[in-house]
């Protein structure tokens, strides 16, 4: 065991830390008093960084060369991370496409979307979406809705809605899970499609959450025409397409505590800061367990790094660790908030940002009680609990679960 | 980067865990619980597999290895709750090994001819300066014993309550104040002015004794003080690992029985409260495993980190086992509350271990201690 860096990690990690220094002045600044305000040149400034970053190497670090990247471990991909935060700069704006969709596509893509759609992804030219989640289905993924159907002439009709779509604002493109066969059980009846933006009848409305502010939209697809080669993965195979979207997310999520932004050094700064708050036992018996748990994680990442490292796929556990990561994080809010007072829920206090943000949070990439049951059955190898979809052709589904009420 | 286990290491922990399945522990534990027979002796057990010489160079007739090494030992003990007095003997060992006037004492206790025990000390903290042993009762802690005399040789005066392992040890190895400064002591247990006095509480596989000092002879020890602070942290990554050791079987037990109690016509472990009540453990467990190697690796590799990952790991182990302990008897029902079941072992052992050596609580608050001491460092 050994969590330093070896030599070739720590060449690397200078060459990395050097064109950081040597460009951060070049980066767009977000915070602060001279952060840029406008949403279009906010957006059209980190595209510009993300281009700089993937010439430098630093985007698609774990993507093969064939496709821009640099062919490099999952290690390299998160020293980068490391090295970004550490220059307090920003990382890439399409972290979904280059971080989820983009893999997928390199799984599971024809050669002819893999040279259409890779290098304009990779820096930032076209930004990507993730399609996949709908007001009904969303724990349950694979009970999509959204449909596509053939025409005679090859091409797809798509109409239904989308939820929870980070980025489909200024989104080029989505992969987009539909069901193309409702005669099938539901895993069987899916297909996975890239779909342009900005197509005739798809329509764009932000989200509010909590606090206010729109970070998700609501993409909705009106008799969407889509040519025949925008299928990914072959038509009946979405649901293994996925899949595969979603083991890249879960890499991201069981490697990503701290660049979520809730790690232990920022939770401690506030409260050390206030001398009362430093000595009062309530308050550092609290902090301590959430910190505990939350160095926890990190060192688990670790571990699920060194185990990438030798090739072994991450397994649903992931889960656990968004859990901790999550619920560490509510817990430090109401720490912090029942500290400061009403002040800490100011409308313009990252403290009342973090708060609002977190019950939504609960639930994406699986809501915490769906986490548990497939963690249960799929590392603890407990049973599952009996289910009325098996086997059962999605069409049918409404009338079983309406007479099951 | 690399956190993973060695081949030497899987090695010690399969050597381990093999040489520990030809005892009988758990129905000695039970047997001794019941006062009907004394626990066996499982020291032999120890020195046969050369665990007392882990943390003692090569040099010494020790095996030369890291805390990490020790902790895999400690969780293959913890796993079967064995009853063999390591933890005070290896954090003693690592005070020794940093003291020039320990090193004749070493030989022998690194082939387990002799044994020693650790009087548990608490370093100060971001608040505290004091240096503190655990009290007989009530929250306020105890000052640390006094020393008395110039250079080489002390006489040591205090009190320190519920010490693991010292009831049979030869030789106590722990902190004393001297002018106010921490000096490390070494005390023959047999020598005037000692007192040992074992005592029993909850869990009889955890040997305790209340040791008192009356004008003790002593051998200072010329260590560094961070060598003083560092063994109390070894002692809390000693005891997180002992913990996570018990939390795996009391998971894997608890577990196996899920799958195959079936009530209303399905296995109970189907029912989601308590596959979430499972995987609560499970999550513990996991986060609890991670800092067992952040606090191993941190020991030698950033010891200015090692009070905060050592600290870490207690705490999380310490709620892990409270969590698993209980569970392990909901998730059996009924028969997991009596005598019949190994459950109350493992929840004794639970009760217990969170109430020594400053107890889980002091272990959590040390955590944000150190951590608010570094951002205050930061912003300053």
């Amino acid at each position: 065991m050994d969590l330093d860096d070896t030599p070739d990690q720590a060449a690397y990690r200078a060459q990395v830390r050097k064109w950081l220094e040597d460009h951060a002045p070049e980066a767009p600044v977000l915070s602060g008093p001279n952060a840029l305000k406008d949403e279009d040149e906010i957006i059209a400034a980190r595209r510009a960084w993300q281009g700089k970053l993937a010439e430098a190497g630093l985007a698609g670090v774990s993507w093969p060369k064939e496709y821009g990247g640099q062919g490099l471990g999952p290690i390299e991909q998160v020293m980068v991370g490391q090295e970004i935060r550490r220059a307090h700069v920003p990382g890439i704006l399409d972290a979904i496409g280059v971080g989820m969709l983009g893999p997928t596509i390199i799984a599971h893509g024809s050669d002819e979307q893999k040279a259409r759609y890779l290098g304009p992804m990779l820096h930032g030219d076209e930004v990507w979406c993730q399609l996949f989640s709908e007001p009904a289905a969303g724990s349950d993924l694979a009970a999509v809705q959204a449909r596509a159907r053939l025409q005679e002439d090859g091409t797809w009709r798509l109409s239904g809605q989308k939820v929870w779509t980070t980025n489909a604002q200024f989104a080029s493109f989505g992969l987009l899970l539909a069901r193309t066969d409702p005669d099938v059980p539901k895993h069987k009846g899916l297909t996975m499609f890239i779909v342009p933006i900005d197509a005739p009848g798809v329509t764009v409305r932000g989200l509010r959450q909590i606090s206010g502010e729109a970070e998700f939209n609501e993409v909705f697809f009106d008799d969407v025409a889509l040519d025949a080669d925008a299928v990914v993965g072959g038509v009946g195979n979405g649901w293994g397409t996925a899949l595969t979207t979603l083991m890249f997310e879960r890499v991201t999520i069981g490697l990503g505590g701290d660049s979520m932004g809730y790690d232990t050094t920022r939770f401690a700064r506030v409260l050390a800061l206030n001398d009362d708050a430093r000595r009062d036992p309530e308050v550092r018996h609290v902090l301590g367990e959430i910190a505990s748990e939350l160095l926890g994680v990190r060192f688990t990442g670790y571990r699920t790094l060194s185990a990438l490292q030798r090739g072994q796929t991450p397994g649903p556990e992931a889960g656990l660790a968004k859990i901790t990561i999550v619920n560490g994080a509510i817990r430090a809010g109401d720490l912090i908030a029942d500290t400061f007072g009403p002040d800490a829920l100011a409308e313009d206090s990252e403290w009342a940002y973090m708060i609002s943000f977190l019950p939504g949070l609960k639930s994406a990439g699986g809501t915490e009680e769906i986490l548990r049951n497939t963690v249960g059955e799929r590392v603890l190898g407990l049973p599952p609990a009996p289910r009325l979809d098996k086997g059962v052709p999605f069409s049918e589904l409404r009338s079983k679960e309406a007479a099951a009420a | 980067m690399n956190v993973a286990l060695s081949d030497e290491q899987e090695f010690l922990r399969e050597a381990a865990r093999g040489a520990l399945s030809r005892v009988k522990t758990l129905e000695a534990a039970r047997e001794a619980l019941d006062g009907t027979a004394e626990l066996p002796d499982l020291w032999p057990v120890a020195r046969e597999a050369g665990w007392p010489g882990l943390l003692i160079d090569d040099a010494h007739g020790g095996a030369g290895l890291d805390a990490f090494d020790a902790m895999l030992v400690l969780g293959e003990c913890g796993r079967v709750i064995a009853s063999i007095p390591l933890l005070g003997h290896l954090v003693a060992t690592a005070i020794l090994s940093d003291a020039p006037a320990g090193e004749s004492l070493l030989a022998d206790l690194a082939s387990g001819e002799r044994r020693a025990a650790y009087l548990p000390t608490c370093p100060p903290d971001d608040v505290s300066h004091e240096w503190t042993v655990d009290p007989r009762t009530g929250p306020a802690r105890t000052a640390a014993p006094s020393a008395a005399g110039a250079d080489g040789n002390a006489t040591v005066s205090g009190e320190l309550a519920f010490v693991p392992d010292a009831p049979g040890a030869d030789l106590l190895v722990g902190v004393a104040l001297r002018d106010g400064q921490p000096i490390g002591v070494a005390i023959e247990a047999g020598a005037a002015g000692v007192e040992v006095t074992p005592v029993m509480r909850y869990d009889a596989t955890r040997k305790l004794a209340h040791v008192t000092l009356k004008d003790a002879p002593a051998i200072v020890l010329d260590c560094p003080v961070e060598t003083l602070a560092s063994a109390w942290h070894l002692a809390q990554a000693l005891i997180a690992a002992e913990s996570i050791g018990s939390v795996e079987t009391a998971l894997d037990v608890s577990v196996a029985y899920a799958k195959e109690r079936h009530t209303f016509g399905r296995a109970i472990g189907s029912y989601q409260a308590v596959k979430h009540s499972l995987t609560e453990v499970l999550r513990q467990m996991n986060n609890g495993q991670s800092l067992l190697y952040y606090a191993g690796w941190a020991r030698g590799g950033a010891p200015s980190e090692f009070p905060l990952a050592a600290s870490a790991a207690r705490s999380v182990a310490g709620r892990a086992l409270d969590q698993a302990a209980r569970t392990m008897i909901s998730v059996h029902g009924g028969i997991g509350a009596t005598w019949e079941h190994d459950a109350p072992l493992y929840f004794r052992r639970a009760q217990l271990t969170r109430r020594l050596l400053g107890g889980t609580a002091s272990a959590t608050d040390r955590v944000a201690g150190e951590l608010m001491r570094e951002a205050a460092a930061a912003a300053a």
